[in-house]
């Protein structure tokens, strides 16, 4: 063991990992039952709750924007650092450049996010 | 031996043999050992070398699941050989193996020279808050406050947990399982004044964060000290030292 212990920075990442999973729980099986299931079948949710018109003035809305903002952005530092893992796990070490990938693509769809969610306006 | 064992029930004990001055690499040896149903494959073990080849190497002590000293793999599966009976093998052969993750010195015994290093830097003693000479008296504690700890401090330093880590598998460099429930039951008992310290070393890169909660460490623990427990409390602790450290006055992780 090294004498001098240099202090991890994973609590970001884990943190964002957390985060994610937590709302993943939660929002997870509702959002594939509401845009999967409910309204193409147009079971409980009339058939045009997602239609362009009431999504777009969902994302104009700041409550819709920042729902749209977390689970996007989150989900997917969720599922980064999760892949991440099972890649170590399976044997892929080269640990700088998946750690680049794959937080990259985390950062990349923060990004895009947040650009779009923006680009739609108030 | 007892006489029990003329009871005529033969098992096959296949030990996986290295002998590091003679052997190229580790090579499976298998023999014939009659047992009645109250042996433990310990005793199978000293059968052997008493009986059958004086040469087989492995550590045992007090054949109670109290000293930590007769881990190794059974049947693939890390467990005291002295606390796994050879009636619970009914297929009539059981396979043993040195200890997964660790260097083999011969046959059964390992390597430990990493795990005391690791025990040695997480200071496994109490380190009072406060000093008390002998006429202050004792340091006392509740019964409340003993219950916070007094299952990480079961640990009988075994290793089994270790080799069930499969991060530790991969980097050898990671503090561990045992290591970490040790580390806890120092930090969270109410006597000692060194979590601050300790805490180093569970939120460096070698710490907490390499676990990515399996959780086979704590189902192999003969002693039921929930080692997973231990370092998922610390990776709430550390992730909370990371990012309030800037908050707080220095030094000041309490
Ligand atoms: S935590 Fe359990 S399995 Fe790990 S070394 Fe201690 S007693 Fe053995
Ligand atoms: S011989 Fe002591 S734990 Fe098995």
């Amino acid at each position: 063991m090294k004498p001098a212990m240099k202090r991890s920075n994973a609590p970001i990442f884990w943190g964002l990992f957390g985060a994610g999973g937590m709302l993943a729980a939660l929002f997870g099986p509702v959002l594939v039952f509401v845009t999967g299931i409910a309204v193409p079948l147009g079971i409980i949710l009339p058939a045009d709750a997602m239609s362009w018109s009431h999504m777009h003035a969902f994302a104009q809305h700041w409550a819709g924007k920042g729902l749209l903002f977390v689970v996007v952005a989150l989900f997917m530092w969720h599922a980064m650092h999760r892949i991440y893992h099972s890649l170590h796990d399976l044997g892929v070490h080269a640990a700088s450049a998946t750690r680049f990938a794959c937080y990259g693509l985390a950062v990349l769809a923060t990004l895009l996010a947040a650009g779009a969610l923006l680009a739609v306006g108030f | 031996m007892s006489e029990s064992h003329r009871n005529g029930k033969v098992i096959r004990i296949e030990v996986l043999r290295y002998r590091p001055e003679q052997d190229e690499e580790p090579f499976l040896q298998a023999y014939e050992v009659p047992f009645s149903d109250d042996m433990s494959v310990l005793q199978g073990l000293q059968y052997i070398k008493d009986w059958l080849d004086g040469t087989l190497s492995f550590r045992w002590s007090c054949r109670m699941a109290i000293c930590g000293s007769c881990g190794m793999m059974i049947d693939g599966e890390p467990r005291l050989a002295c606390k796994t009976f050879l009636r619970d093998f009914p297929a009539g052969a059981v396979r043993v193996e040195a200890l997964a993750h660790f260097p083999v010195e011969r046959d059964l015994v390992i390597r430990m020279d990493d795990f005391l290093a690791k025990l040695e830097s997480i200071k496994p003693w109490i380190i009072p808050k406060e000093q008390r000479s002998i006429a202050q008296g004792e340091y006392l504690q509740t019964p409340a406050q003993l219950d916070v700890y007094e299952q990480f401090s079961s640990c009988i330093n075994c290793l089994l947990c270790y080799a069930a880590c499969p991060q530790y598998g991969l980097n050898p460099d990671f503090v561990g399982p045992g290591i970490m429930a040790l580390l806890h039951r120092y930090n969270a008992d109410s006597r000692d004044g060194a979590a601050a310290e300790r805490m180093e070393i569970a939120g460096s890169e070698a710490g907490v964060f390499n676990c990515t909660a399996v959780g086979y460490c704590s189902e192999v623990c003969p002693k039921h000290v929930d080692p997973a427990n231990a370092v998922n409390q610390n990776k709430t602790r550390a992730a909370g030292d990371y990012f309030l450290r800037l908050a707080r006055p220095k030094g000041g992780a309490k």
